[in-house]
């Protein structure tokens, strides 16, 4: 089975937010709710770099570890996914998460958080795939008709990169290679205990 | 807070109050799904997220929806050209897909392009016609709006005149639309008709136009992966174009390319670029000479391609010597060391492009500044080949096309200007005569010294700018050089933002009798107007609700199919012309050879038909073979396209052409001419594409020796000729005359030789390959390896404009008062009706001490989340979230001297009319000491107050802002009128 895994190839990334506008558009996120972002660092300094970052769908994820309700699961693709019925926001795995991933929608009085919220991979949930119901609570199911998440299908660069990862991996060396510089898969060891060797 | 690039989370609570019904009354997802049943009880989990639809259940077979079609259009954001491909079930847009196909977006889309499905959705649109009755916005019907906006101008035109209605069109406008909306101003009888192509590249136009011979970028986004060097300046493609950065970035990683900035800022584009080149704003002529000063010094210019196909450099090179390393670093801040390395780079590591936006063209010597571009590529030998050229990128999704269909003052479609000639072409093309449309202008009486002109003489005056319609309306009568002032603004897609002067601007709008605002959202011409009547807004479709081609930046053109109805009470552009035309009294006159369709309210024009229409006139450019069924196969075989070189792919439907049909396509659809990709180019036939430098300026021109002696210097190319040429040697443009000498003319039709025949009456040996309605003449010099319109040389001294040879100006409002004595503002002049007042102006700011008082520079830019005036934008929630403040850029130097703290409000005020503006200030070192650079997308706050209610209730944009052209200030272009929007000078302070 494939292992998917998201690449941010930060010396393409030019902060043009597409992947960010791509993942609304596709799973009517609400206003406040960021599943991906593009985070600038050393902004308007030489050496200024983007990086679009989303869920990582993480190996062992240490959101999964440390829920109370254990309403994640991994699907076989390696998805890291959760269940919205299940979710009790307590907002654990906001704290877990090393990529500030989960979201919430602060519905109600008294500090409460919702349900938590964050990307699917465009994998959905886990109501069956394609239902009414799954669009609903988690958005649209891309991998189930056979395409990859938007944001990295628009990505306006071709940064952004998504799939299985030993391909994303591949595409990614073989670009350093022709051009002779990069600056690494960023996230990859946090992430994935592995990072791209070139 | 969320003000640029710092934080990363949206500000959630800030704008619930206009965030209030943000999916209410639509036919959204949501009630799409509610309509079509498919909402199961009890599914809204609290807490989840607030999903609307079902899309993809939808189209995995759930519910009654009948599957979904899927439609190609192009993005109606920026020039670059996306193809957007729409999922449309029931009616309803409900998906966007990547179109792989596309060989210029490849499936990408920027953070704007991948939210256009927002646009067709918006409930933040103009739902139906209103009018101000006493102030408040009235609901009415179509009928009414048409009725009595055309009685009112009637009632202007038999008061003061026809050219007392400014016809202000639309870059968003289709070919179609736009060639229609200049039709519209020819019948009606003023050449006050402009677009946005006045603000952002007129004076690109009018530089390259006057260079080589056409106002257009001369290769393409594609091309670029062929360079081996690129320079921007005054262009931050990251944020304005960024699908193009994914040819760019490719370009410089394949060929391991050098991409230099040239920018005031360090740009998102600097920040990918292999050198940053820091410069003052407004010396723009003093880098390029000063990069010339280097290369010529160096000799490493192209000294075969200068003597075969450039005329005056040694002219050009009298005024380059003053520009030495010294002189150059201290106007403009670039170390010797760097510029000449950035010379020698260009000069040397070719094919080198050189790409330019607003940074050089919106200045007061914007012409000037596009002029000493050309001659840096003339020089460098770096025109008319892959991987080199100017590469111009326009603003807008069709604004080189409503350039070519002439929504300009000064033009006809197709460039024809406005000459006699050119009347009767296109009289001959619209079957009316040449009589009827002279009386249709008017006769403007003797004023300010200035003798009366008559019809003639005033059809073939150029028009009042938009960059200065509220001067044509305030300025006293005498100064005005028409019968009368403005009275009427009839404003299609355009922003009242985007203009400097608005508090001129705020003023002109209270003394119009009429004002039309013909747009899908209200625009700023709404929210500032202190108007109670007189004033209409049209809900007016994107071009997304209807058919028709548009011309990206790179000259091809896309057939885009409508993806939806017009929603609400919306219509399209060609609906609502051609019912304003009827209740004129010439629709019978203007459509009388386009045919009409079954629309959304009846008959309208066919786009279609209207494409046909151009291409049966459109002969001076070459935009006779795109007919429409060519441009419907290549959106339907875009995949046969070849990435870099855009040709169709041996045996496909499309083989040989290039994609999107790039203008020129000479001759009839018929003869299969594949378009040019890259202008000028020799190395291929112009029957394959190819092309040489345009002599339009005459085939000799008299210079004077050092001795005094006179001698006539050719303009003609001497021993450069494109491939496969039977002439081997420059040449002038075809005639029927000249055929007839080179033995030509037998290679006519009978069919083609009456036509021409007819068409010059007495003289058919003066009918040109641009007025010859058959095609003869062009066909017949391609078939000899001849391009229609002559092989010539490009000017380096180009003699008829205010500047033949560019030379450094500072700025009206400089920082550097003691360099105004060598390198003054141009004399005060009148242009383009009115007085242009450069030097007035400059002494004025010196005596009043303006660079004291102010001493900022103030430079101004994009976001890549808002486009122009940005209502379109900020009304969109998917983008409207990324940003939503209006701020300042200020360096850490200023805002510490000054006290002031990253994120806190701050005054920017202006050194005219008392101007400022309260916004948040960014504390960055991405603008030098001294500068200052806030985005011009912002609008709806003026001076501090809100007027978010101003606007009709429910067509407030979620995101209002100061709009930067506010504290901007007074300076045009001699040429073209195009603003300052690049220096201006300010003061800011913690508010």
């Amino acid at each position: 089975m494939a292992r998917m895994k998201f690449l941010c190839d930060a010396d393409r990334c030019i902060e043009c937010n597409a992947c960010v506008t791509a993942c609304k558009n596709e799973n009517d996120v609400p206003w406040g709710i960021n599943r991906r972002r593009v985070v600038t660092i050393n902004d308007g300094k030489p050496g200024e770099r983007s990086i679009s970052m989303a869920c990582m769908h993480c190996t062992d994820a240490p959101c999964a570890a440390v829920c109370p309700v254990d309403c994640f699961y991994v699907t076989v693709d390696k998805v890291v996914l959760h269940s919205k019925d299940l979710c009790i926001g307590c907002g654990y795995c906001f704290y877990a998460c090393p990529f500030g991933a989960p979201q919430y929608p602060k519905v109600g009085n008294f500090g409460s958080r919702g349900k938590m919220d964050k990307c699917t991979f465009c994998a959905g949930g886990p109501e069956a795939d394609l239902s009414p119901a799954e669009f609903q609570k988690y958005g649209s199911n891309r991998l189930a008709e056979g395409k990859l998440p938007l944001c990295a299908e628009m990505c306006s660069t071709k940064s952004l990169l998504a799939g299985d990862g030993d391909i994303i991996a591949r595409i990614y060396k073989e670009r350093v290679v022709k051009r002779g510089y990069g600056s690494g898969a960023w996230g990859w060891k946090t992430a994935y205990k592995e990072t791209v060797a070139i | 807070m969320l003000i640029k690039r710092k934080s990363a989370d949206a500000s959630r609570g800030k704008l619930q109050a206009a965030l209030g019904g943000l999916s209410s009354g639509v036919m959204d997802r949501r009630s799409f799904l509610r309509r079509s049943g498919l909402v199961a009880g009890g599914l809204a989990v609290a807490g989840s997220i607030q999903i609307g639809a079902v899309r993809k259940a939808e189209a995995a077979g759930f519910g009654p929806a009948t599957g979904t079609k899927v439609v190609k259009n192009i993005c109606t954001h920026c020039s670059v050209g996306c193809t957007v491909k729409a999922e449309v079930a029931n009616g309803v847009w409900v998906g966007q897909e990547p179109a792989w196909e596309s060989p210029i977006n490849r499936g990408t889309h920027c953070a704007k392009g991948a939210s256009v499905r927002e646009l067709v959705h918006g409930d933040r649109r103009i739902k139906y016609p209103m009018k101000l009755v006493e102030g408040q916005w009235t609901k009415i019907s179509w009928e009414q709006a048409i009725s009595e906006i055309g009685d009112k101008m009637l009632e202007i035109r038999a008061k003061s005149g026809a050219d007392s209605a400014y016809l202000l069109g639309s870059a968003k406008f289709s070919n179609e639309g736009a060639y229609l909306f200049r039709k519209f101003a020819a019948f009606w009888g003023t050449n006050n008709v402009d677009h946005q192509a006045r603000i952002c590249h007129s004076t690109t136009v009018a530089g390259v136009a006057n260079t080589w011979g056409y106002g257009a970028m001369t290769n393409s986004y594609n091309d670029i992966r062929n360079a081996k060097t690129v320079i921007f300046m005054g262009s931050n493609a990251a944020e304005a174009h960024p699908v193009s950065m994914q040819h760019i970035l490719a370009g410089k990683e394949i060929n391991r390319a050098n991409v230099i900035v040239f920018d005031p800022r360090m740009t998102r584009t600097a920040a990918h670029a292999t050198e940053y080149v820091r410069f003052r704003s407004g010396t723009d002529i003093a880098v390029i000479w000063g990069m010339m000063w280097h290369i010529f010094k160096n000799g490493w210019e192209d000294k075969e391609f200068i003597s075969q196909r450039v005329y005056g450099m040694a002219d050009a090179l009298k005024e380059i010597e003053k520009y030495d390393p010294k002189t150059v670093e201290d106007i403009t801040g670039i170390p010797e060391a760097q510029l000449k390395r950035s010379a020698e780079t260009f000069a040397k590591v070719k094919p080198a492009t050189f790409i330019w936006c607003m940074g050089v063209t919106q200045h007061t010597v914007g012409t000037a500044n596009v002029r000493a571009i050309c001659t840096l590529l003339l020089a460098t030998g770096n025109v008319g080949g892959m991987g080199n050229g100017a590469n111009i990128f326009r603003g807008h999704c069709n604004v080189q096309g409503a350039t070519d269909m002439g929504l300009d003052v000064g033009n006809l479609p197709l460039y024809y200007g406005l000459v006699e000639g050119a009347w009767r072409h296109w009289g001959r093309v619209w079957d009316v005569s040449y009589d009827y449309l002279q009386s249709r202008f008017d006769e403007v009486p003797a004023k300010g010294g200035r003798p009366a002109r008559n019809r003639k003489a005033n059809m073939e005056t150029s028009g009042h700018t938009s960059t200065r319609w509220f001067d044509a309306a305030s300025l006293p009568a005498e100064q005005v050089d028409q019968k009368d002032n403005l009275k009427a603004m009839i404003v299609f897609g355009h922003g009242g933002n985007t203009i400097p002067r608005i508090p001129d601007s705020v003023k002109a709008l209270e003394k119009l009798d009429l004002l039309v605002v013909a747009d899908p959202h209200p625009t700023n011409f709404v929210s500032l107007a202190k108007r109670k009547n007189g004033t209409y807004l049209l809900p007016v479709a994107t071009q997304f609700e209807c058919d028709g081609s548009r011309t990206c930046s790179n000259r091809s053109i896309q057939w885009g199919e409508k993806v939806v109805e017009p929603i609400f009470e919306s219509a399209n552009d060609y609906w609502v012309i051609y019912k304003l035309a009827e209740k004129l009294g010439f629709a019978g006159d203007m459509f009388k050879n386009i045919q009409m369709i079954k629309g959304k309210y009846g008959m309208e024009p066919q786009p279609e038909s209207v494409l046909r229409e151009i291409n049966r006139g459109g002969w001076s450019s070459g935009y006779t073979g795109q007919s429409p069924e060519r441009l419907k196969l290549h959106m339907q075989h875009q995949d046969k396209f070849d990435l870099v070189t855009l040709r169709g792919a041996k045996g496909s439907p499309v083989e040989n052409d290039f994609y999107g049909l790039p203008w020129p396509c000479w001759g009839t659809p018929e003869m299969k001419h594949p378009g040019t990709h890259v202008l000028y180019d020799t190395s291929l036939e112009p029957i394959n594409g190819g092309g040489a430098f345009r002599p339009r300026f005459g085939v000799t021109r008299e210079e004077t020796r050092a001795d005094g002696s006179k001698v006539n210097v050719t303009l003609l190319a001497e021993g450069s000729w494109p491939k496969g040429s039977e002439i081997r040697d420059g040449y002038p443009e075809f005639t029927m005359g000249i055929l007839k000498r080179l033995g030509w003319d037998k290679d006519l039709t009978p069919a083609e030789a009456a036509t021409i025949n007819s068409i010059g009456g007495n003289n058919p040996d003066g009918v040109s390959w641009a007025v010859d309605l058959s095609g003869g003449i062009q066909r017949v010099a391609l078939m000899h390896g001849c391009v229609p319109f002559g092989n010539g040389k490009a000017r380096a001294n180009a003699w008829n404009l205010p500047d033949p040879i560019p030379t450094h100006r500072e700025p009206i409002y400089t920082p550097r008062v003691d360099l105004v004595a060598k390198w003054p503002a141009r004399p005060d002049e009148r242009s383009l009706r009115i007085p242009n007042l450069h030097t007035t102006f400059q002494k004025a700011a010196i005596e009043k001490g303006v660079a004291k008082n102010f001493p900022i520079i103030l430079t101004s830019g994009r976001l890549v989340e808002y486009e122009g005036g940005g209502e379109e934008t900020r009304s969109n929630k998917w983008l409207a979230e990324l940003q939503q403040d209006m701020f300042v850029e200020i360096s850490p130097d200023d805002a510490n001297a000054r006290g002031i703290k990253d994120g806190q409000f701050v005054w920017v005020s202006g050194p005219e009319n008392n101007s400022k503006t309260r916004v948040k200030a960014l504390v960055t070192e991405r603008v030098g000491k001294g500068v200052a650079w806030m985005p011009f997308h912002f609008g709806g706050f003026y001076q501090g107050v809100d007027q978010r209610g101003n606007y009709p209730k429910g067509t407030d944009p979620i995101v209002l802002g100061e709009s930067v052209n506010t504290v901007t200030t007074y300076g045009y272009d001699p040429v073209t009128g195009m603003h300052e929007g690049k220096v201006t000078l300010v003061q800011i302070a913690a508010a």
